[in-house]
């Protein structure tokens, strides 16, 4: 059994993620009492140094043309070399797209126990343990690993962001091989989304329409301007998205996004239980219904029994002046 | 070439779930079953690159006993070929991994070319499956993909990146692939195809059958443990905003959130 806590940081061209910082933090609180310190694995050009400012005390980085862009060959091998290197307890990784292609295989690869997606971490008799969601939220289970070393991934904004305390940490690079295989699984384009926000599994704010908008030019002219007016990112019901009103990438729910933000407001959505699993463990909940006894309002935290169509363009007017 | 499309049996979406005694599995009472929503856009993937004459046979693997056929024959209505039923003592309790070993064994003896799976079942919500399979096979993975081309002996998938971003994915065959919604609509079975199934083969194998080690399958080769379950955490009871006009609800909902949830 290894000791120590290794961290897979993501960043975007050099700049890390939240997520990173909210998984050393998390890490740094644990890595104590499983005999160990936390260590980083940064795959790609990233100064690794910063995030000692995180608790971080050792950071191995993998650089080199292979390791530029996600490649799943080339990166879980990166990630191997460094699970070796710091023989940890655990390793986690964000619930990220990069993190779901990843972590499955390097557990396979290291005959590791894998824990998907957990909200919720802890130290039970030296051993990690995550609390995970399982059928969409509507029931949750503990898990540990039996292996050598415990691979997590955890939902984005489960656990809060420090500031830096600007400390520094020892970066050791990796030298990892490019393999001829890595070709058979490649990236050959990048579709640069329009949009500029953030997406629904990590974003802390979201507006979400349901069927009761009646069409897409509908969700353009409520939904849109209302996440804009405090950065939220849109979604939807699946009663929406399957009537074509918005997108299958806005989905929320068992068969959508599962999402975990700090404030969620449902527009026009009844909250059936496929919707409910996927958004309730936002902590702040408000709905906008103009039924009263629809489901949502025994989950919402705030609720406003009237029709959207009038409230939703006070509340843009309301919220712009607020955020100002 | 042939492809193997990996198949489970969920609760049905809209199903409540409770909490057994022993807090190790869900009560099973008045569970609808259906199977996992994403594995049926594999299947109609699969279906698909069949009709386009870039596949042989089009063939299903699941777990399960004799009940599993009910599923099975399901799949093998809307059109697959063949079916194999993964069935021993010995899978019980088998974790995200010793599925994996299974199903990629199973792969290996159908000398399947293409496994398509859903990008996660949504009862464990794990999605590890896939990306574990191409592992044990040796071959490459694209996961959560939303569109799906073959030529020749290769694959153009998109897949979703991060920040709204999408990757367009080249693979080669072999290769594993785990669809996402938006791929494609799923077809029902047809009247034809209901009676054309009754005549499909459906093989059984167990460990003996895949040469595989009991000992690296189920509960004895299971690498995570479950601790127990329980039910979330109830939401405190929430506030009805009143207001004699829009306006005033409005102001006293952007207060709330301000004030007293201090989320603005």
């Amino acid at each position: 059994m290894g000791t120590g806590i290794l961290v897979f940081c993501e960043h975007e061209n050099g700049d890390f993620k939240k997520t990173s910082f909210e998984l050393l933090a998390k890490a740094s609180e644990l890595a104590g009492a499983t005999g160990g310190e936390v260590s980083a694995v940064v795959i790609g050009d990233a100064d690794g140094a910063v995030l000692g400012g995180y608790g971080a005390a050792r950071v191995y980085t993998v650089s080199g043309d292979a390791f530029q862009q996600h490649n799943t060959g080339a990166w879980v091998r990166a990630l191997a070399a460094a699970v070796a290197q710091a023989s940890p307890a655990a390793v986690l990784a964000a619930a990220s797209q990069a993190g779901r292609d990843l972590f499955p295989r390097l557990a396979a690869r290291l005959s590791a126990g894998m824990i998907t997606e957990v909200t919720d971490l802890g130290v039970e008799g030296g051993i990690l343990v995550g609390d995970r969601p399982i059928y969409a939220g509507k029931a949750f289970v503990k898990c540990r690993a039996r292996s050598e070393v415990g691979l997590f991934t955890v939902r984005p904004n489960s656990f809060p962001v420090p500031a830096s305390t600007g400390g520094s940490a020892e970066t050791v690079a990796l030298e990892v091989a490019s393999d001829g295989e890595d070709g058979r699984s490649r990236v050959t384009q990048v579709v640069e989304s329009a949009s500029t926000v953030v997406d629904l599994t990590e974003a802390d704010r979201i507006v979400s329409g349901g069927r009761s908008l009646k069409g897409s030019d509908e969700f353009e002219a409520v939904i849109v301007p209302l996440a804009a007016s405090i950065s939220a990112t849109p979604g939807a019901s699946r009663a929406a998205v399957d009537a074509g009103y918005a997108p299958h990438s806005w989905q929320v729910g068992q068969t959508g996004k599962v999402v975990n933000p700090s404030l969620y407001i449902a527009c026009g959505i009844s909250g059936a239980i496929q919707h409910l699993a996927g958004m309730r463990t936002s902590k702040v909940i408000v709905a906008i219904n103009k039924d009263p006894d629809a489901p949502i309002f025994q989950f919402a935290t705030y609720g406003i029994v009237d029709d959207l169509f009038e409230i939703c363009p006070a509340l843009t007017e309301a919220f712009k002046t607020a955020m100002t | 070439m042939k492809i193997g499309v990996c198949l489970k049996q969920v609760p049905a979406t809209d199903s409540r779930i409770k909490i057994n005694a022993d807090a190790n599995g869900i009560v099973q009472d008045e569970i609808k079953w259906e199977v996992n929503p994403y594995d049926e856009f594999a299947l109609e993937a699969a279906l698909q690159l069949k009709e386009q004459g870039k596949a042989t046979e089009v063939i299903l693997l699941t777990f399960g006993g004799a009940p599993a056929e009910a599923r099975i024959k399901d799949g093998l209505a809307r059109g697959a070929d063949s079916a194999v039923r993964l069935d021993d003592p010995a899978f019980a309790g088998s974790d995200a991994l010793g599925a994996a070993r299974v199903l990629a064994a199973a792969a290996g003896k159908a000398e399947i070319g293409l496994v398509l799976c859903g990008k996660q079942a949504v009862d464990h919500d794990s999605s590890q499956l896939p990306a574990m399979m191409a592992e044990l096979l040796g071959w490459p993975q694209v996961t959560d993909i939303s569109s799906l081309t073959l030529e020749g002996e290769t694959v153009t998938a998109e897949r979703a990146a991060g920040g709204g971003n999408k990757f367009v994915m080249e693979a080669s065959l072999p290769a594993v692939l785990s669809c996402d919604k938006g791929i494609n609509t799923p077809r029902f079975a047809s009247l034809k195809g209901i009676m054309m199934a009754k005549r499909k083969t459906i093989h059984v194998w167990g460990a003996a059958d895949l040469g595989l080690d009991a000992s690296t399958v189920g509960a004895a080769g299971a690498v995570v443990e479950e601790l127990g379950m329980t039910l979330p955490p109830a939401r405190p009871s929430g506030r009805i905003i009143d207001g004699e006009t829009t306006q005033q609800k409005v102001d006293e909902l952007v207060r709330l959130l301000r004030e007293e949830a201090k989320v603005l």
